[in-house]
């Protein structure tokens, strides 16, 4: 029954694109006629040893396209599709896979273990292939069956946990997979291949293990091996155990302390003697463990009322080794690795465990640390002095504040004077140390900062003169002067002392954007992301003459992209990448510049050519729109309000162009707020334009294909349009209103265990009563009636969210407002309704007994609103 | 995921700010959409508190009306001047200013004496400065000038007035006061109050608001130096009988601010909004030194202007009630100017002047400046025009 498509498959894979898509045709032709036995086809593709490689290759790789997508729509047709497939074609297509386990080539063994876990993942959980795992551990049972089949199904085994859930099957089934696993993992039985599967499997498979993890004789043993493993002779299965072991130490931390002892002594060893690849798992494997413990920390709810500690304080017991051990990784730094981004090694794996140990221990790493860094700061070799330094600035966070101080105060000047060090390693880590120190010690807005007025001077002068340095220091001096600037930032008087040099700041920033020895463009775009932060956090008093003069330098630069010859799409990419730099630049002045009365009329001034660039950055693409320039457009259309009206005409294709991106879908999310922004700007002014808008806003909501986030910001985009153009909204009211009802009944159906989805939840639920807002107040002087036949689908929703204790405060906020939005636009229409209602009282009590003073003062409105209906 | 794709960014985060760009812009659009739609609910509640603060209005009947102006027959905006609470909480933009705008008492121009003068009257000098009305609630106070623009908003130690805990500030609490923002001692003069602490004094007498103005004020804290929570003082403004001795120290007598003429209040008459005879004011070079109209740069023009509203019938009129007309434009001028029933034009008084018959106004040689500015919310009063031709 199967069909012959090896010559399709190969013809598929041609050089010559024209050969190439005859075949893809006439492979899709296939699949479209009857995808029952494509897919059976692809199977036996895939089975037959006698086939080449090649087409058996891409024959796995489509079936398990057909199986399985990112796109959680695209998966559910998908399984949708398998289900439908006759019983028949099912099991022959299984067979054929369970059969290819035992193949001879080893790529066709592993990418048929992938899809039977693909099937396995639709038809466990439906009890559709019972004898799946019967199967597979008969593969394991068999003591002559060859290794490379035993491999393939501890790979198949550790794929099938991956993709189902222990509860899909029964326990004894759980535990014969276990035990298959685990017994695949013995040294006396197994020969290399079998046991490294096995260990990737068990990896799989740990989630899988909750049950077993909590039995300590099985516990005890899996435990057992997995070290035993990890001693074994070759470096890839030492590393896969370790691999188990890190993850081991996230999902069962509660339950290691038995084995801290042995985990220390042999993640010590491999530290301090193994391969690089088994040294770095095993540094992980103390940074997951510091992971747990800081997370136990932080969200240890304090109404616990438990006054135990909140964790085991591994770390805490292991500070006295651990601290050493990863002070000597520091040492062991490569050559060039501050040039190279992809580089990691054991000393930055090192370094970032210490940073961690640091978080979770705080004052308490101190003394372990100073000695090293003391006796290595001066020496002569650079590993020692960059090492010392990296030690210094990695134990920054997590201390007290009382016990950084004096030393960092004692180490300001000579980190200051290191920047002039002949080494670039050890000026790279002192730069990145100054913007850890600025980052932690540095808040003059809460009142406490290392940097006090007089030597602010020297700090700028010394920024200034090592953002010259080489392109890695310099990116990070830009951090350094990023975190400086932030601690004015709403730091009242102290805000002014940086005031006299943000001339200089602001041109050494604009100088860095524009060298050319960078190699990729990451100097650049720090660099105007720290020039953002420096116009961000200035003093808006003091320094507006200066962010004035900025503006037509952006401007002009912007202007400058649009000359760039374009000659491949990796042109295209840079140039679009350094106008979203500029844009980004451009959006934060003109925030700034419009906060104030007196400032905003220099953005009023540049606002046609501001917006004429951003027509043109728009320009630059033919299908999408730039996002960082849309975001600017919504800050210039608060800034000009109703001025914007002119741009319209010239910009509304572009806004078309954004809310049809469903691809990018913070594009299409970022439009339809700059949709928001255009409506309260303009008012009625926008009503020619919101036909086409509607539309598509209508159509994003009902598509399936646009990512959710996006929609709830159109149901609050609906309020906005609705609340500029007033009665006018009347023609929308047939399509957007069901809409709206239609998500009020599928919050009402939500999810409430996932905790995403009750986030979701809630921000669907203030969006609707945002939209009800603004409708209800646009119609309120002029035809409230149209809304008189939502009123009571409005009340039902209303209350059913007041009685759902999951929802946060915006929506408490969102649901009190519109109930008055109701009675204040309704009037004695809805009389009735409300003395059908029995909720509002004691929902309306609730509000009023808040602590939050606008809750209150929402609900004692809606209060008063309620009254006035019911007393006419 | 390898971990190390995890652990790199320990020391080389890239510095990305995109999304913070984004969420700031959220939360600044989340922002405008709260603040527009409260905008609409919070100006029908304070209305609504007015209302139920005065215990004479029929708050069951209808909607109240703040405004006593009677419905002009010329008006021709859809925005209507009895404004209800309904219409009021739809306001927005520049309509919530124009309404601000006509919420202020203005005084008419001394062009006689009143009768019982010494009796009924209290007299004042006038503060030189911004008129504005300064609104306490909900932890925050605004001052908005004549116009509806807002000239600060800023903390204050007036009931309601700043975020401090202290107990006195419910949800109803909120004052309005009539004020002169001095701008050299930068300093807030009450000349008169319409609400305290939630209690609404529209329907008191001005000798019953000065008494509760002059206790009440001090008492609050608000005459105390600036402070975190205060940022601006407040002052009374000495008020005299208008006797011999009152007049003559509210002419010549000694106040920490520069004067601007003598305001004149009957002391029976209820705070109502816009023009109105029982409040006058009286400026010549003695007691004022704005007698006749400055240009931006303090110069005094060559010719005194007025500023007229344009009607449907070409008609110009004052902002009195009911509007005095002053003359009549050209067909022409409209067309060529682009100009509409509503707008404010600015005209100069030309050598011609004004002619009065029978205290009437007979004609005016007006000629046209152009548009007044944007600002500005209504057309001047009919006294005005007479003061300018007294001079």
């Amino acid at each position: 029954m199967a069909m012959e498509i090896t010559q399709f498959l190969l013809a598929a894979q041609s050089a010559d694109a024209k050969v190439r898509t005859e075949a893809e045709a006439r492979l899709r032709q296939f699949q479209e006629q009857n995808m029952p036995v494509f897919l059976l086809s692809l199977s036996v593709e895939l089975s037959n040893d006698d086939k080449p490689v090649e087409s058996r290759r891409l024959a796995g790789i489509v079936l398990k396209n057909s199986l399985d997508a990112k796109d959680a729509i695209r998966k559910e047709q998908l399984v949708q599709q398998w289900m439908a497939i006759d019983i028949s074609i099912k099991s022959q297509i299984k067979d054929s896979l369970l059969r290819t386990l035992g193949s001879s080539v080893p790529e066709a063994r592993h990418t048929a273990a992938q899809v039977i876990a693909k099937i396995a993942s639709i038809e466990i959980p439906r009890k559709q292939w019972p004898e799946l795992i019967g199967s597979l551990l008969n593969n394991m049972t068999q003591q002559d069956n060859p290794a490379a089949l035993k491999q393939a199904t501890l790979e198949a085994l550790g794929y099938v946990c991956e993709e189902i859930s222990h509860q899909d099957l029964v326990q004894d089934e759980v535990n014969a997979v276990l035990t298959a696993v685990v017994q695949g993992m013995n040294l006396a039985e197994h020969g290399p291949e079998v046991r490294l599967a096995a260990t990737k499997a068990l990896y799989n498979a740990l989630e899988f293990a909750q049950t077993n993890f909590e039995n300590e004789m099985e516990r005890n043993y899996i435990m057992k091996v997995v070290c035993d493993t990890a001693m074994s002779k070759e470096v890839e299965i030492r590393q896969a155990a370790f691999e188990c072991l890190v993850a081991i130490a996230s999902a069962y931390y509660e339950v290691l302390e038995p084995y801290m002892q042995t985990l220390f002594q042999l993640t010590s060893n491999a530290v301090k003697g193994d391969e690089e690849t088994v040294a770095l798992q095993a540094i992980e494997f103390w940074s997951s463990i510091c992971d747990e413990e800081i997370e136990l920390q932080e969200f240890e709810s304090p109404e616990s009322g438990d006054s135990g500690p909140p964790h085991s304080g591994f770390i805490e017991k292991a500070l006295p080794s651990l601290v050493p051990l990863l002070l000597e990784t520091l040492l062991k730094q490569e050559e060039d690795q501050d040039q190279d981004d992809t580089i990691w090694n054991i000393s930055m794996a090192g370094g970032t465990c210490l940073g961690l140990v640091a978080r979770t221990v705080g004052d308490a790493i101190v003394p372990l640390v100073m000695p090293f860094v003391e006796s290595n700061i001066l020496k002569q070799d650079w590993r020692c002095r960059e090492a010392a330094t990296y030690a210094f600035g990695s134990i920054l966070e997590g201390p007290t504040v009382e016990k950084l101080s004096p030393l960092v105060q004692a180490g300001l000047d000579f980190l200051l004077n290191t920047m002039k060090d002949g080494n670039n390693h050890v000026k790279d880590t002192t730069a990145w140390t100054l913007s850890r120190i600025f980052e932690l010690l540095h808040s003059p807005a809460s009142g406490f900062s290392i940097i006090s007025p007089e030597n602010l001077k020297r700090v700028v002068g010394v920024l200034l003169e090592s953002i010259k340095d080489a392109p890695n220091v310099a990116e990070k001096v830009c951090g350094a002067i990023y975190y400086l600037v932030q601690g004015y930032d709403d730091a009242g008087p102290s805000a002014s002392l940086l005031s006299p040099y943000l001339t200089d700041i602001i041109s050494c920033l604009i100088s860095t954007a524009d060298r050319t020895d960078g190699g990729d463009s990451k100097l650049r775009s720090s660099a105007y992301e720290t020039l953002n932060e420096v116009v961000r956090c200035s003093n808006i008093a003091e320094t507006s003459s200066i962010i004035a003069q900025l503006l037509p330098v952006i401007m002009n630069k912007l202007g400058q992209t649009m000359d760039i010859q374009i000659v491949s799409s990796d042109d295209r990419e840079k140039q679009g990448d350094l106008q979203a730099s500029l844009c980004g630049v451009l959006q934060v002045i003109i925030q700034k510049l419009s906060s104030t009365d007196e400032t905003k009329t220099i953005i009023l001034q540049a606002a046609d050519q501001i917006m004429l660039l951003f027509l043109k950055v728009f320009g630059c693409r033919s299908s999408t729109v730039h996002e960082e320039a849309m975001l600017a457009i919504g800050a210039l259309a608060y800034a000009t309000g109703s001025q914007f009206e002119k741009y319209m005409p010239e910009f509304y294709k572009y806004l078309e162009m954004g809310l049809q991106n469903f691809e990018e879908y913070q594009v299409c999310g970022i439009t339809v707020g700059v949709v928001g922004d255009i409506c309260r700007a303009l008012d009625d002014k926008v009503l020619p334009y919101c036909d086409g808008i509607m539309g598509l806003l209508l159509k994003d909501l009902a598509s399936s294909e646009l990512h959710r986030s996006v929609k709830p910001p159109i149901f609050s985009c609906f309020g906005d349009i609705a609340l500029a153009i007033g009665e006018h909204f009347e023609k929308y009211v047939p399509y957007a209103l069901p809409m709206m009802q239609g998500a009020a009944e599928i919050c009402a159906k939500m999810e409430t265990a996932d905790e995403e989805m009750v986030d979701y939840g809630n921000q669907l639920r203030r969006s609707i009563f945002e939209a009800y807002s603004g409708i209800l107040q646009g119609f309120k002087t002029v035809k409230p009636d149209v809304m008189l036949p939502y009123a009571q689908h409005l009340l039902k929703f209303i209350e059913l969210v007041s009685r759902d204790n999951q929802r946060d405060e915006s929506v408490t906020k969102a649901a009190v407002a519109v109930m008055g939005d109701l009675a204040d636009a309704l009037g004695s229409n809805i009389k009735l309704l409300l003395k059908d209602c029995l909720f509002y009282d004691e929902f309306l009590c609730e509000c009023l007994r808040s602590d939050d003073e606008q809750l209150k003062e929402t609900a004692g409105w809606t209060q008063g609103m309620i009254q006035r209906v019911m007393v006419l | 995921m390898a971990p190390h794709d995890i652990r790199r960014p320990f020391k080389r985060a890239a510095i990305s700010d995109q999304q913070k760009r984004r969420e700031l812009s959220l939360l600044r659009q989340a922002q405008n959409r709260r603040d527009a739609q409260q905008q609409a609910r919070c100006l029908a509640s304070s209305i609504l508190s007015l209302q139920s603060a005065a215990p004479e209005s029929q708050p069951e009947q209808s909607d109240i009306e703040l405004e006593t102006v009677p419905e002009a027959e010329q008006e021709s905006e859809a925005f209507s001047k009895d404004l209800d609470v309904r219409q009021a909480s739809k306001l927005r933009g520049p309509e919530v200013r124009k309404w601000f705008a006509r919420q202020l008492m203005l005084p008419e121009w001394m062009i006689d004496v009143p009768d019982r003068l010494a009796q009924d009257w209290y007299v004042f000098a006038r503060p030189a400065g911004k008129r504005c009305f300064v609104v306490s609630s909900n932890g925050t106070t605004v001052s908005r000038q004549r116009n509806g623009s807002i000239l600060h908003h800023f903390p204050s130690a007036l009931p309601a007035g700043a975020k401090i805990r202290d107990g006195s500030g419910s949800a109803q609490s909120y004052c309005i006061l009539d004020c002169i923002f001095h701008e050299l001692d930068q300093t807030y003069y009450v000349i008169d109050m319409v609400c305290w602490n939630g209690y609404s004094l529209y329907d008191c007498t001005a000798e019953f608001r000065f008494y509760w103005l002059n206790s009440k004020l001090e008492e609050s804290g608000a005459c105390n130096a600036p402070s975190h929570y205060h940022k601006f003082r407040f002052s009374a403004v000495p008020v005299y009988n208008c006797d011999q001795s009152g007049l003559h120290a509210a002419y010549t007598g000694v106040v920490p601010y520069a004067k601007d003429g003598l305001l004149f209040y009957n002391k029976h008459a209820l705070y109502q909004t816009g023009n109105t005879p029982l409040a006058l004011v009286w400026k010549d070079e003695n007691c004022s030194q704005f007698v006749i109209d400055t240009d931006g740069k303090g110069e005094i023009p060559s010719q005194q202007q007025v500023v007229l509203e344009l009607q449907d019938d070409r008609k110009l009129v004052t902002s009195d009630d009911p509007p005095v007309l002053f003359g009549c434009l050209d067909g022409d001028i409209i067309e060529k100017s682009g100009l509409h029933t509503g707008n404010l034009l600015r005209f100069a008084i030309g050598d011609g002047g004004l002619s009065f018959v029978d205290g009437k106004l007979e004609k005016a040689d007006l000629i046209y400046l152009g548009k007044s500015n944007r600002a500005r919310a209504f057309a001047d009063s009919y006294s005005k025009g007479f003061q300018l031709k007294s001079l």
